[in-house]
Parts: structure tokens; sequence; C-alpha cells
């Protein structure tokens, strides 16, 4: 082997360790999954005595009322956490983008419930949920209202976790936003001030044009986090009442757990998998597309 | 076009002054250009004039209107940044007209507008090019695009040129003088560099620590600087400056120093005589040495010839002096020349108070 052709495999002889190590770490569980949807698997057998089934699986989910639900619920559930939490994250990093004093304070107390566990923001909501003793009611009662089925009734429970999500994660949208914001050119921004620009023309013409870049990425990592949430709904609602709650992550477990059907949870996770792989693909492609607009733009500087 | 005024201007970034008492008249249609080094306040000074950065006191006047607590958007000017401030997801065109699509003119007139300027700066060619994908002389002519499709009254810029490479200076230098030929509005011009100020400014305001040493014609600050500091600044090569002492012989004035004596012309006399028999400085043109005979002897250190012109470091007084002569031929180091220097031409300051006497 010639020297040069040595040197260039020295790197993939250093990665070589690291890259069994994620072999067996994360394609050996995948693969596994993916031949588990093909059986029919109860947790009291072995993977070997479990009947291989084909795609019958898959098709049962297509047709069982329970999952497509499931799936909607999921769908609806990120939808309208990311959107709300979109709006708020980056108006909230608008509004408090300015030098005002106490201002790191305010910003470090917005930031702390997405250092909290989930499950504990599970307890902590649910307890404030509660009908009798949760403070939500207490408080209304107090001022003479009817206590609200936060988590009984199906479209109020669907509220509360969408609150609570709402709640943990606006920050996270909060700091990315004021991290661009902040870094956006000072300059610019003046000139528009001085091109006649009002505090809203400046929002809307420079400010976010010039974040959305940040902002696809913000979005699409947060909605590819918010089709996994468990724990906190796990928590405050277990999926109920009835379905109302149930997101997909929570229909495994069930599935698995309580209706003891392994080869089915394989196969939903395997969807959930296929539905966050698209979701993390359009992430490269749009990572890829600005790479390549950036060097083009290069290009074009040194030529000229 | 209104005139401009500044009334006992001051400004504080926290606990510290960067301007302390700035009082200015602009006149309407004037080219005013602000100089000095770095740091002395210009750029404060303009963008509290653009409405940029809060005034801590005093007024700025445009017309008869107090204008120092208006927002930007109400002073009716245009500006042009040093780092050009182009917003970069718009296309050159989008860039120029974004003033005028705020202000709602309609879409034709935008477009006659936004081409009419595009073609006297030679961008036709780029409207649709985003700044990214344009050399820093067209972003620097797309900046200036942008200022002028408005029909501002007032113009500022903040080293519009700083940020480009010689030639294009010079070129963009010459472009400018024309434009302002051309119309005539206010036009505010911050810059370091005193060759812009002189070629561009009918007035030039010259500042040191956030004060103005010095406002005037470019020729009345090269004739009459009324301080050591403005002498030293503006010409080039930098006015010499020399240790003397005022003397009388026979009747007449002479700044006289270590090897030297330069008789100074009666007219002085009068104004001269409280400095008499005190330590002065003395400041010479390197242009004001001639050649010829019976002048000082002077030995040639370092000749830089440029064609028409050398300049030469010599010594004199034991301090190292610059002379600019017209040479056919270069004039070569080690020799030893003969210069006169004319009374008329040399300045006297106040050793202390660096004031010109
Ligand atoms: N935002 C600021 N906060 C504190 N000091 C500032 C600020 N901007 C400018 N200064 C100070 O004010 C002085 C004048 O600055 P500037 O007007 O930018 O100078 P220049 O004449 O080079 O344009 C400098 O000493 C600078 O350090
Ligand atoms: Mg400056």
């Amino acid at each position: 082997m010639s020297i040069a052709s040595t040197n260039r495999m020295t790197p993939y002889l250093f990665l070589a360790p690291a890259g069994l190590v994620l072999a067996f770490a994360l394609f050996y569980p995948i693969c596994y999954m993916i031949y588990a949807s093909f059986l029919d698997w109860n947790p009291s057998q072995r993977i070997g005595e479990a009947e291989f089934v084909g795609l019958r699986n898959y098709f049962k989910l297509f047709s069982d009322d329970a999952f497509r639900e499931s799936m909607g619920v999921t769908l609806k559930f990120a939808a309208v956490v990311v959107t709300i939490e979109m709006f708020l994250g980056v108006g909230l990093a608008l509004l408090l983008d300015r030098n005002i004093r106490g201002m790191s304070v305010l910003r470090t107390l917005f930031i702390l419930p997405m250092m909290i566990a989930p499950i504990v923001v599970g307890l902590m909501w649910r307890y404030m949920y509660h009908p009798t003793v949760g403070i939500f009611n207490k408080t209304l009662k107090s001022w003479g209202f009817d206590g609200i089925p936060w988590l009984s009734d199906g479209s109020w429970a669907f509220a509360s976790v969408v609150i609570a999500d709402v709640w943990q994660w606006t920050p996270f949208i909060f700091i990315l936003s004021l991290a661009a914001l902040q870094s956006l050119p000072a300059s610019a921004i003046e000139a528009s001030r001085i091109d006649g620009a009002s505090g809203w023309q400046q929002i809307l013409y420079i400010k976010l044009p010039l974040m959305l870049p940040v902002l696809i990425v913000t979005l699409l990592l947060r909605l590819i986090d918010s089709f996994k949430v468990l724990e906190v709904i796990l928590v405050m609602t277990n999926g109920g009442p009835g379905l109302s709650t149930e997101i997909l992550s929570l229909r495994i477990n069930r599935t698995a757990s309580e209706f003891r059907e392994l080869g089915e949870a394989a196969a939903m996770s395997n969807l959930l998998l296929i539905v966050l792989l698209i979701l993390t693909f359009t992430m490269f492609i749009y990572n890829k597309a600005q790479d390549a607009r950036a060097a083009r733009l290069r290009a074009v500087e040194e030529e000229v | 076009m209104p005139d401009i005024r500044l009334q006992n201007l001051r400004k504080d970034y926290g606990a510290v002054n960067v301007i302390e008492n700035l009082n200015l008249d602009m006149a309407d249609g004037e080219f005013t250009v602000l100089v000095g080094p770095s740091g002395c306040g210009k750029s404060t000074t303009l963008r509290m004039i653009a409405g940029l950065e809060s005034v801590t006191g005093g007024q700025i006047m445009i017309g008869d209107r107090d204008v120092s607590k208006l927002e930007p958007k109400e002073r009716d000017l245009a500006m042009v940044f040093q780092d050009y401030a182009l917003y970069p997801h718009m296309n050159v065109a989008k860039n120029m007209s974004f003033a005028l699509r705020l202000a709602r003119m309609n879409k034709a007139d935008i477009e006659t507008r936004v081409k009419e300027v595009a073609a006297t700066l030679d961008l036709t060619a780029y409207l649709d090019r985003k700044p990214a994908e344009l050399s820093g002389g067209q972003r620097q002519r797309v900046a200036m695009g942008r200022a002028l499709v408005r029909d501002a009254g007032t113009f500022l810029f903040d080293e519009p040129l700083s940020n480009l490479d010689a030639k294009l200076r010079g070129q963009m230098r010459a472009e400018l003088a024309l434009m302002s030929q051309r119309i005539k509005k206010n036009m505010i011009y911050v810059t370091h560099d005193q060759v812009e100020a002189m070629t561009l400014g009918d007035k030039i305001v010259v500042m040191k620590f956030g004060e103005i040493m010095q406002a005037g014609t470019p020729e009345e600050l090269y004739r009459n600087p009324a301080n050591k500091f403005v002498a030293g600044f503006i010409g080039s090569p930098t006015m010499n400056f020399l240790s003397a002492e005022l003397i009388e012989e026979g009747g007449t004035l002479s700044a006289k120093g270590d090897g030297f004596a330069i008789p100074l012309p009666d007219a002085r006399k009068s104004s001269l005589q409280a400095h008499k028999d005190r330590q002065i400085h003395l400041g010479i043109r390197p242009s004001s040495f001639a050649e010829g005979p019976g002048g000082l002897k002077m030995p040639v250190i370092l000749s830089e010839y440029i064609g028409a012109q050398s300049v030469l470091i010599s010594e004199l007084g034991g301090e190292r002096v610059a002379i600019e002569v017209n040479t056919v031929v270069p004039i070569r180091a080690g020799e030893e020349r003969e210069f006169t220097v004319q009374g008329d031409e040399v300045h006297l300051f106040d050793p202390k108070t660096e004031i010109a006497l």
C-alpha cells in the first residue's frame, strides 16, 4: 500500500471503533425492530418462537381505528404545539431583544422550564390541574367560577397537555430566536430605520427574513421532538380520557405492555421512525441547500 | 433643503462623556465634512443627526424644526454606512427601492427611479443580484444608490469609502464630488482621511476628542490653521514642527532655532510683539521649502521620488523634516542641498496652548 493511500485511510481507521459501537448501538436495535414488526410476537415468547406473519402487522395498523386516531392526535399535537411555541418564542425574543437593566435575569428565568425533567414537569402540571386541590381550579373557585375538568374531559385534556408542552418548550425557541436576533447585522436594521421602517416593518421585512434559516432549523428540531413526546403526557393523562391524548409513543407503549403485541408495537415504531426520518431528512436537505448556496456565493465573490 | 444647526450638543455613554458641547452651523446645500482621528466622535455626531443615537443634551435643528427627539424617518434624511448595511436578503433593486416601497410610492414610479439611479451608478446589470453576489465596489455603489433614489433633504455618509482599495477609493471620490455638484443637497460626510475631506468638502470641520478644533473652507484650513492640531492634520505630507525662539535682530523678527533663523515679514510684527523672546513652535509645510542658493544647508537623508515631485527627508534643528520639491531628475540620498523658507509661509504656535499666533 502506498503512503498516500495509507494517509487517506488513516481517518477511517480512527473512526472505525466509533463506527462499530454505532453499528451495534443503532443498527442492531433498528434491524431487530424491523424484523420484529414482521412477527406475531407475545412478550412471553422468545423471539425465535414467534410466528412470521409478513406485513400483516402493518395492514392491521392501517385498519385499526385506535391507531389512526392516535396518529391523528400525534399530528394534531405536534402541529398545535409547534405553531403556538413558534409564535410565542419568536414573539418573546423580539420583545426582549433590548438592553434594559435586569433583562439578563429575565432571560434566564424564561429558560428554566426547559431544564426541568419531563417527568417532574408532568407531575407538576398534574397537581396544578387537580380538579379540587389544583391551583387552577382553586383559583377559579375562589373567584366564584366553576372548576374546569382539566384532565377528565377529552378536549380540555388535549388543551392541558398542549399548555404544559408550550410552557416547557417555548423557551427553547425563545433562546434560539434571541441568539439569531442578536447576531443580525445591526447596521442593516439601522438602515431600515433611516429608510422609514416602523418597528413592525423592521420585524416583518428585515428581522424575520434574516432569522429565517435559524427559524426553519428550530422548527424542524421542535417538530421532531414533539413527535416523540412521552413522559409528560404519560404522567398527566396516560393518553386519556378515552384516546383524546394518546399520542403515538403512548400507543406504542400500551400495545407492547398492555395488549402484549410486540410485533404491532414494532410496526408502529417503524412508522413513527419513518415520519421522523422524513423530517430529519428535510432538515438535512435544507442545511445542504444553505451550504451549497453559501459556497456558490463565495465562488462568485472570488471571481469578481 | 433647510440648513442644519447643532446647538450645545452633548453625548454621554453611561458615565463616559464623548461629546461635551458641540456647536455647528451647516448652510443649506452645503457639503460638510467631519474629519478627525479615529475615536474623536465623528460617527457619534453623525448618528445623533441621523437619530440612530439618542441626544444627551442640546438640540439638532433642521430648518426651524428641533429634530433631536424625532425618529430617524421623521428627519427626512438618507444615509450611507461604512459597512454599506445592505439588506442581505434583498436583491439590488429591492435594496434600492425599500424606502420607496415603505412610502407606498406607486410601482411604476419606483421602477423608473431605481432604473435611473442604477444607470448613473453602473448598476443596471446587477439589479437582480443579492449583495453577497457583488464585489466590494459594487456594494458600495448600491449603498449610494439606495440613498440617492430617495429624494431626502439631507444625505449622511459615514466613511463610505474606507473599505475600498486605494484606486477604487480615488474613483468613487471623484464620482461623489461630481454627484454633489449635480444634486445640491445638504451633505454631511464623515471621514478620517484629510485628502477626502479637502477634495469633497465645501466646509471642513476638524474634530478631536469630541471638540471642534476648527471649521472652515479647505483653503482656510490649509492656509490659516487655527492651531497646531489642525495644521498637522490638514495637508499631505504633514507639516513639519520645530522648536524655535522669537527674536528681534536689526528691526526684524525672526524664528531662531538650532542651526537656522527664519526672518518673518514685517506685517506680522505687531501681532507677534507679545511673544518676543519666548519659545514658540514653528510649522513649515514641506512645500514651503524652495531649493536655491543662499539657503539653509540641509542633508538629504532619504529621497522619495514620485515623478514630478520628490519628498525628501532631511534634518533641521535636530528634527526630521520633510521637504517637497519639484524634480526632473531624482535627488539622491546623501547629497547636501540648500533650501530657503519663505517667512510668510511659516506658521507659529504657542507651545502651551498650541493656538496659532
Ligand atoms: N455604544 C458606545 N458605548 C460606549 N462608548 C462608545 C459607544 N460608541 C462609541 N463610543 C466611544 O465614543 C467615542 C467616539 O466614537 P466614534 O464617534 O465612533 O468615533 P469616530 O470619530 O472614530 O467615528 C470613542 O471613544 C468610542 O469608544
Ligand atoms: Mg466612525
